[in-house]
């Protein structure tokens, strides 16, 4: 398949970032339930040849978001025609080296999976395509996690959102996992995408071709499921904690739950003010007062 | 002086180089009152001494005026007094007075500063007013803060200019236009005289003059001096008629034998330079080649019924012809300008001046730009760029939305439920621990068994497949209605609607107080100091009231409460910190400085 040479995109031609999430051990929690990881797949396989098939000129790229790494695992302009078994085959390698990666012999919980790489290398991905001549497929970005929200992850998954937003690509999120994930929720309210946490697992190939199929275009038409609330709590820079209140640099806007001498992001140090001694006044002019 | 009242001749100077208003000026404690000997004269003054800033004196000398200067915020009262020692007894007077005023003023600071806020001006007025109808919350919270005597009303506004020029320019004035209506005068003959009738109204007279510079100015010049009115408008109706008529000879002899008949006959070369001055005005890229097949000038009149004759026409007889297309674009500009002049019809002098006024502002404005060659210049240069080598102007933006605060408590939800899933979730995590190798190797099966077996058959079953549907259209159809929010799951709707309009009202209230807490420091002044004492005390009465609201509701619901009521209780202690820490820091320095430093 050669969508590039001719280049006759119309506007419900897509571009579908899939970002599975392949974190070995929230998968090793749903082995005992009905919804395993092979199912997972099977139901993702499937949703990704209807994308193929809803246009001709349509193009997939599956990205894996693993533990310790992330990478491409399909490209539908590049592969043959065999596209499950390539995907397969890549999967697989994939996970090894994932494996060999690892560092730690177990994992208490599920881990963090690196959703902050494979969205970088998502946007990567679509700034190459938007390079590539003024016509190109309409991307987006379909986020399938299951992890809870790493919260070492916070600053480089706001910083992919914005980014997402100024480049106008809409961060969709289908949350797999038991929990909301605050991270996608963001990241959908931000840049216009959809957020959907299935109610029903096994049906997940529903939601995916109800939900997520249509292209951007069409979802001017359609009425979709939006979020009811939108936890829009920040993390502090220090402990990576989700706080409600807390001190901001007045240089670099970074976020902290205590009251720190210097800032740890740009390095201003935060006067504490009165206390000094009357000839300090000129030095504290220059430096950041912190609402204390 | 010693009973609290003066009473001396002066003369009231309403400006200093004046010769002033001979009266009498009486003090007293409060204010002071200054009568003029004539009863007629309308300079009579009564003012409070609390208004009066300052005042200045001249300084004694044989030919110097004995000068007082009571000054204001703006401008002042200046008196003339017959000797410097009356002027002296006065001027002590005032100047006691004046610090009684100023000491009252720093007892009750917040006082003299309600007052001077007063004097705004109707209009302005009307605009907060107004404002405070449109929105029920502002005007409950007005209520609370201006009322309730926390915030003055400035202070109050101050936060709000953006609000209030908004909504200012929100709405236009809007003008009457003028008629779309090409006046032609439409004589009327009854067919048996010779009597031609023209029917002039106020209306029309405008219309002529907005349209026909040269008849305003033959007006302006002939009446009344020349003529009258009535002749005046006789002579036009007979040039008109002649016009009406087509005859071009006819037209020119008889302005031959009258001059003034001839204003109204030949072109009209006040609309004619002023063309010019248009064509000037003309962006000098504009390509009049690239136009020549939209002109239909060279069709005479697309055949319309009135103008041009076509008949050969002597040289001398040239003036008199009259374009229908020169008229019909005169009228368009003019009704396209709609109207510029503000006076009442009836008067016809009036008219004519305001006409006359208006055209001679905006050729001062014309010629006063002397730049505006220069940036003729510039634009040649900046248009002449070639167009493909410039990189895109507008780079695609991203608009920054501010989002309504109630998400605020959507979010607070969505924490509730967050917290509750951890709860659930958390107590499995612990219990989960595998190592790495079987976790890897569960997921490389699951990888293997999907390659093997292939996909799963059915993909789906349909009975889950219609509970997803039944699910997402539920889901769809309840956010559409509600705008986003499904009633049931929102924590604020919940609660009781009182308690709910409680905890939004103070919530609203504590966002206003803080945001004019934090905003005053640091504290420079004495005025700051009050008012951030006032806000505290405020602050300090909503935050027993939300302790109670957290009591008072029922036992069910008191967690979500305390939940909402938490971050604006921690809100109000950072700034009860902040209030304590600062008087701390005061108390301590106020040895160190004495001198005027608060």
């Amino acid at each position: 398949m050669t969508p590039v040479s001719s280049k006759l995109y119309a506007d419900d031609v897509s571009l579908l970032m899939v970002l599975i999430d392949t974190n070995p051990y929230f998968w090793s929690s749903t082995k005992n339930t009905a919804f395993t990881f092979s199912k997972f797949l099977s139901h993702v396989l499937s949703f990704l040849n209807s994308i193929l098939l809803l246009n001709q000129m349509n193009q997939v790229v599956v990205i894996a978001t693993g533990y310790n790494s992330c990478n491409y695992v399909f490209d539908s302009s590049t592969s043959s025609m065999q596209r499950a078994e390539c995907l397969l085959e890549k999967l697989e390698d994939f996970v090894d080296k994932d494996e060999s990666l690892s560092q730690e012999n177990s994992v208490d919980g599920f881990g963090f999976s690196l959703l902050s790489g494979s969205l970088s290398m998502a946007l990567c991905y679509i700034q190459r395509v938007f390079r590539s001549g003024p016509l190109h497929p309409q991307p987006r970005i379909l986020c399938l996690h299951g992890s809870p929200d790493g919260p070492r992850q916070y600053v480089a998954v706001m910083n992919s959102i914005f980014s997402a937003q100024r480049s106008m690509v809409p961060i969709d999120s289908c949350v797999i996992g038991s929990q909301h994930s605050a991270f996608l929720q963001q990241a959908s309210y931000i840049t216009g995408g959809v957020y959907l946490k299935p109610q029903v697992s096994d049906g997940l190939f529903q939601y995916l071709s109800t939900v997520f199929a249509t292209d951007l275009h069409s979802r001017g038409f359609l009425q979709l499921p939006r979020p009811v609330g939108v936890d829009f709590r920040a993390s502090c820079f220090c402990h990576k904690n989700t706080i409600d209140m807390g001190y901001i640099c007045s240089v670099c806007l970074s976020i902290f739950c205590k009251h720190h001498k210097k800032c740890s992001t740009c390095g201003s140090n935060f006067g504490e003010a009165r206390k000094q001694e009357p000839s300090a006044s000129d030095q504290r002019r220059k430096t950041p007062d912190l609402n204390r | 002086m010693a009973d609290g009242k003066v009473v001396k001749r002066a003369k009231y100077k309403p400006t200093v180089k004046g010769y002033g208003i001979p009266g009498v000026l009486k003090l007293t404690k409060e204010r002071f009152i200054f009568m003029p000997n004539d009863p007629t004269s309308t300079a009579k003054l009564n003012v409070e001494f609390k208004l009066i800033k300052g005042h200045k004196f001249s300084k004694e000398g044989s030919s110097k005026q004995a000068l007082l200067n009571l000054t204001q915020d703006q401008g002042g009262y200046i008196f003339e007094f017959d000797s410097f020692p009356d002027r002296d007894q006065c001027r002590d007077f005032v100047a006691s007075a004046i610090a009684a005023y100023m000491e009252v003023g720093k007892a009750a600071s917040e006082k003299p500063v309600v007052l001077h806020d007063e004097q705004l001006n109707a209009t302005e007025m009307g605009r907060r007013i107004k404002l405070l109808q449109e929105n029920s919350e502002l005007q409950k919270l007005h209520m609370q803060l201006v009322i309730g005597g926390i915030l003055s009303e400035a202070e109050f506004w101050a936060a709000r200019k953006k609000l209030l020029e908004q909504s200012e320019n929100k709405k236009p004035k809007q003008l009457v236009a003028l008629k779309n209506d090409m006046w032609s005068v439409k004589p009327l003959s009854d067919g048996q005289t010779n009597r031609v009738t023209f029917n002039l109204t106020p209306e029309v007279i405008h219309q002529i003059f907005a349209e026909k510079p040269a008849v305003r100015q033959a007006y302006l010049n002939f009446v009344p001096g020349k003529m009258s009115e009535k002749e005046f408008w006789t002579k036009y109706s007979r040039a008109e008629y002649l016009h009406s008529t087509k005859n071009i000879v006819a037209a020119a002899a008889e302005a031959a034998e009258d001059e003034e008949l001839a204003v109204f006959l030949k072109q009209d070369d006040m609309l004619a330079s002023e063309a010019r001055k248009k064509i000037r005005r003309v962006d000098p890229t504009l390509d009049m080649e690239a136009d020549e097949g939209d002109d239909y000038m060279h069709l005479p009149d697309h055949g319309l019924p009135q103008g041009e004759t076509k008949e050969f026409l002597e040289p001398q007889y040239e003036p008199f012809k009259r374009s229908f297309s020169q008229y019909l674009n005169q009228h368009t500009a003019v009704v396209l300008r709609g109207r510029v002049i503000d006076v009442e019809l009836g008067d016809t002098r009036s008219v004519a001046e305001a006409f006359t006024r208006a055209n001679q502002a905006e050729l001062a404005t014309e010629v006063s730009d002397e730049n505006a060659y220069r940036e003729r210049i510039n634009k040649v240069s900046r248009v002449a760029e070639i167009e493909d080598l410039q990189g895109p102007r507008d780079l695609p933006v991203a608009l920054l939305s501010i989002k309504d605060p109630r998400d605020y408590f959507d979010s607070q939800q969505a924490n509730a439920i967050k917290a509750l899933g951890d709860v659930d979730t958390g107590i499995r995590q612990l219990k989960f621990s595998v190592t790495k190798e079987d976790a890897f190797c569960s997921l490389k099966d699951s990888i293997s068994e999907i390659n093997s077996q292939g996909l799963i058959e059915p993909i789906i079953n349909p009975e889950v497949a219609l509970k997803v549907f039944n699910g997402l259209s539920q889901n769809i159809s309840s956010t559409k209605y509600h705008l986003g929010k499904n009633p049931h799951e929102s924590v604020l709707d919940q609660l009781p609607s009182a308690t709910k309009n409680e905890l939004l009202l103070h919530w609203t209230s504590i966002q206003e107080l803080l945001k004019h807490f934090w905003s005053s420091y640091p504290i420079t002044t004495k005025y700051l100091y009050t008012k951030v004492t006032r806000l505290k005390d405020a602050m300090s009465q909503i935050y027993t009231k939300l302790q109670e609201i957290k009591e008072s509701v029922q036992s069910d619901i008191r967690h979500q409460v305390s939940l909402l009521v938490q971050p604006m209780l921690q809100a109000l202690d950072a700034a009860f910190a902040h209030y304590d820490a600062d008087v701390q820091k005061r108390s301590a320095k106020s040895g160190e400085r004495p001198n005027g430093f608060v």
